[in-house]
């Protein structure tokens, strides 16, 4: 929707008045609406595997949201969101071990290492290109989950088991808990990606994406925009991982730098839409529920298989993804 | 740590010979990501899935694994050219971006992952054949055939990918391609084509590669993935489009391995082995034996 108010030339007869952006405090108020909608609806439903479902799902939505930045926006594929997500649990996981601090803290902590780890992988392949940068991402997850297997204070292959309190006050079971905390980091990647979409940021990335070396010649700071959306990238996907050993109160590296996590977060915004705020949330929603769906009726074996087929019939029937075919009918009916 | 010599000269003997398996595992992504620049990260799936048709024919029928491995490479050179084709009309021709090349083989990946599991299990799968169990005793060095059998026929496979990349007329046509598909257009050649005939060579040692790995260790479905990174770092070292450097790159990548293994643990062989991958990366992005 968005996309289109900027694509569309700004004096240009056909371009309806109506047609820009909302502003982004009345996208805030609805996602906020849809957020509580949510909650209550997970509420009523008075069961823990809605909460782990829903919990899930949001997670993606955030994964995904970040991974869209980089690579919806600027043509970068990050392969190793696996290992932003997985130094994002473990650094959860040193803060509780070493500081035992209060949950709230650990957010900040995984958004802080998850984003210096972001702004290390841009600055070391700020000068690969393309599929280098996949490789060199995917590289960095394995490194990473070796780190982890080796460091004995995090419980190392074994892995680690997490205490959390039972309750929260004013809140109920921290399994709720955890939830809303999920929720709204989620309104807020939303959020977030659409002002990137809609700032010098996006735009740049997007002239980057068109072509790198036009859009250094035009005078685009590629090297300070490419590192800013690594940076956040990492911070989103660092921030995505801080609630997870809470969540399931044990990780071990397998799971936290599992292979899954980065095709989920690679197929569901192809599966959305690339390159649009609503897409990432579209295809997370959707794949998200359907595999929940899936592990509860068929097997969780049946959660990749679903992945891999969509992921492939969508890339060869609807390259742009849900978003995609949505303008695509919108455009024929004019 | 302890250092020995007799250990050191082990370890570096053993990586020799994993090296020597790891060059048949990557040659096939040398030839298909290095130089046609189709993003195939399936191919560590292509290679379990001829690990799994080298176990199953094994322990029907008692048939040797590396037998099975050149028979089925055969169907699997055709399959190969299918799967071009099929990813030709989806995305070359339409001009696609390389994301959803990637993507496409990465939904690949995972589908022919699963269906391996739904057929075969999660369990461990091995073969079994005369060599394997035996080894020959040089002095200090002790070297089992279950590594050097393996070794040598990855090594002459990927010798003769070499032999024919460079002497016969549809070989010298491929290494065109991966140089300019352009230009080859100019002199007559069909680019589809010959990239179609190399993905199916690239698709065929994978599955020749399976048979090897399935001989010196169990196979399970997701196995594969330990290896995506792994041929890939091969590839990239060995400076992407030289087979040359995909041999000393699989070499150097099996003896960095193998004297972490021995003198750190297993658990930190893929730091080391990445590590140098980032490093190249960082430094030298166009490789050992770049251009």
């Amino acid at each position: 929707m968005t996309n289109q108010a900027i694509t569309t030339p700004a004096g240009g007869p056909a371009a309806p008045v109506q047609r820009r952006p909302m502003s982004n405090w009345i996208v805030a108020g609805i996602s906020t609406v849809i957020g509580i909608a949510l909650l209550l609806v997970v509420d009523s439903m008075s069961m823990d595997y809605a909460y782990l479902a829903a919990y899930t799902v949001l997670q993606f939505v955030v994964m995904a949201s970040a991974f869209n930045i980089l690579a919806g926006y600027g043509g970068y594929i990050n392969f190793g969101s696996a290992g932003f997500f997985g130094i994002g649990v473990y650094t959860s996981v040193v803060v509780y071990k070493a500081l035992a601090a209060p949950f709230y803290v650990t957010i900040p902590c995984c958004m802080l290492v998850g984003g210096l780890l972001g702004f290390g992988t841009g600055y070391l392949t700020l000068r690969l290109r393309g599929i280098f940068f996949a490789i060199a991402t995917l590289a960095l997850a394995v490194v990473l989950n070796t780190l982890m297997i080796n460091w004995d204070y995090v419980g190392g292959a074994r892995g680690v088991y997490v205490l959390r309190p039972s309750e929260v006050p004013l809140i109920g079971s921290y399994t709720r808990y955890l939830f809303i905390v999920m929720l709204a980091m989620a309104i807020a990647s939303v959020l977030i990606a659409r002002a990137v979409e809609n700032s010098w940021l996006g735009r740049g990335l997007q002239a980057i994406k068109d072509d790198e070396t036009a859009a250094e010649c035009a005078g685009i700071p590629s090297l300070r925009i490419k590192l800013i959306a690594t940076t956040l990238t990492g911070a989103m996907m660092g921030a995505a991982g801080a609630p997870f050993p809470y969540f399931v109160t044990y990780v071990d590296p397998a799971t936290a730098f599992n292979l899954s996590i980065a095709v989920n977060t690679l197929a569901m915004p192809l599966i959305g839409g690339l390159g649009t705020w609503i897409g990432p949330v579209i295809g997370a929603v959707l794949l998200g529920s359907l595999q929940q769906l899936a592990t509860v009726t068929i097997s969780s074996a049946a959660n990749l298989l679903i992945v891999g087929v969509l992921l492939m019939v969508f890339i060869v029937v609807a390259p742009q993804g849900i978003v995609g075919l949505v303008r695509g009918i919108r455009e024929r009916r004019k | 740590m302890i250092f020995s010599w007799d250990l050191f000269i082990n370890a570096l003997v053993s990586g020799v010979l994993l090296g020597g398996i790891y060059c048949a595992l990557a040659v096939g992504v040398t030839v298909a990501f290095g130089m046609l620049d189709i993003n195939n990260i399936a191919h560590p799936a292509f290679i379990i899935t001829g690990s799994y048709i080298a176990y199953w024919f094994n322990s029907r029928y008692g048939v040797d694994p590396l037998l099975i491995g050149f028979v089925a490479a055969l169907p699997a050179f055709f399959v190969g050219r299918l799967l071009y084709r099929a990813y030709y009309y989806s995305f070359e021709a339409r001009e696609g971006e390389s994301l959803q090349g990637l993507a496409f083989f990465f939904g690949l990946l995972f589908i022919v992952e699963v269906s391996l599991l739904l057929f075969f299990g999660v369990d461990y799968r091995f073969v079994e054949a005369g060599y394997i169990g035996q080894s020959i005793n040089l002095g200090i060095v002790s070297i089992p055939l279950r590594l050097l059998v393996p070794t040598v026929v990855g090594v002459v496979v990927t010798l003769c990918i070499m032999l024919f990349m460079n002497r016969t007329f549809i070989g010298r046509a491929i290494l065109a391609v991966s140089q300019d598909p352009g230009a080859l257009q100019l002199v007559g050649g069909s680019p589809v084509k010959v990239k179609e005939i190399a993905f199916g060579i690239a698709i065929a040692t994978a599955i020749i590669a399976g048979a090897l790995l399935i001989i010196i260790q169990p196979i399970e479905p997701s196995i594969g993935r330990e290896y995506i990174g792994r041929v890939f770092a091969i590839c990239v070292l060995g400076g992407m489009t030289s087979l040359t450097g995909t041999v000393v790159a699989a070499m150097l990548m099996g003896v960095v391995e193998s004297l972490t293994t021995t003198f750190w643990g297993p658990s930190w062989a893929p730091l080391i082995a990445f590590g140098i991958l980032l490093i190249t990366l960082g430094v030298r992005p166009s490789g050992i034996f770049g251009r």
